[in-house]
């Protein structure tokens, strides 16, 4: 199990590689999540101004 | 109309795609988790060791698949821009700038651990060789596309402004793709090859085709997620997206 964890001398290139590809695509992931709240709360504030201003 | 042509038709508008690509996003995402757990376990576990490498060989796990996305996520949002330009359809526009982020992150993810793989095996972290430098050149293509279509007020117009430099940009791809043929550099020769036999032991390979098939599920899947938020935006006033706020408000209440 250790020797796993050393990649036998490489671990400091063979993990730092693999944690980027998880880091940077869960962000990539996690990015279009948030940007849906937010434009759907703009989205529906924009609506509510819109109705208050000619009540009908 | 033959039944193709009028789905394609359909998937062009932007409510029906909305629902479309909401159905498949699931899909996606589980397609894509899946095949990378059981890729990774491949080329951690299963994959002998290199043995002229050894155990650094392991990082081109995650830098071919970045790499073919990095290429194809390019095409793919070229592709989209051309249609989007030619035909001025709203949904290839989109698709074309929902693409960038995720192959600039692929080629992000590329450089540096080519980097990280550069250094055990050369004995150098960066070279300016044909092909490091056509790769960085990419990610640059990427950086103008995002820039120049955030830099323009008027969505529509930023797109296409922006699916031109992506056109002009795709002159980079085939030296991308051949500068380790055409030029001397350190960079190793291509081992996988889609034409002929790839010069790879099997024990080695099914990982990789295993990883590229995931990181292409992603791909889409991000892509789709993407585009949804944008046409969210870009249709803000429309009936459809009233629609959505007004049934999602009433489910809250």
């Amino acid at each position: 199990m250790t020797d796993f964890f050393a990649m036998h001398g490489y671990a400091a290139y063979v993990w730092p590689s693999y944690a980027l590809f998880a880091v940077v695509l869960l962000a990539d992931a996690l990015a279009p999540v948030f940007a849906r709240r937010r434009a759907l709360r703009d989205i529906a504030a924009r609506l509510r101004r819109a109705a208050s201003r000619k009540p009908s | 109309m033959n039944p193709l042509v009028l789905w394609f038709h359909k998937l062009g508008s932007p409510p029906y795609f909305y629902r479309f690509a909401g159905k498949w996003l699931p899909w996606l995402y589980a397609l894509a988790l899946i095949a990378g757990v059981v890729g990774f376990y491949g080329a951690l576990f299963t994959a002998p060791a290199d043995y002229q490498q050894g155990d650094s060989f392991r990082i081109m796990y995650v830098h071919v698949p970045c790499a073919w996305m990095g290429l194809f996520a390019y095409l793919f949002m070229a592709a989209n821009g051309f249609v989007g330009l030619v035909w001025r359809i709203k949904l290839s526009e989109t698709l074309a700038m929902a693409s960038a982020p995720v192959g600039a992150a692929f080629t992000f993810i590329t450089l540096v651990t080519g980097s990280l793989w550069g250094k055990p095996t050369w004995g150098t972290w960066w070279t300016w060789d044909a092909r490091l430098t056509s790769e960085l050149v990419l990610l640059f293509l990427y950086f103008g596309v995002i820039g120049l279509y955030h830099a323009i007020e008027d969505r529509r117009q930023a797109a296409r402004a922006a699916a031109f430099l992506a056109l002009i940009g795709i002159v980079n791809l085939p030296i991308v793709h051949y500068s380790v043929i055409w030029w001397n550099t350190l960079h190793q020769a291509q081992t996988v090859s889609l034409v002929g036999p790839s010069k790879i032991a099997p024990s080695m390979l099914w990982p990789l085709l295993v990883l590229a098939f995931a990181t292409h599920a992603y791909f889409f899947a991000s892509v789709l997620a993407r585009s949804r938020v944008a046409l969210l935006e870009l249709e803000s006033g429309k009936d459809w997206v009233r629609a959505l706020l007004h049934a999602a408000e009433t489910l809250h209440d």
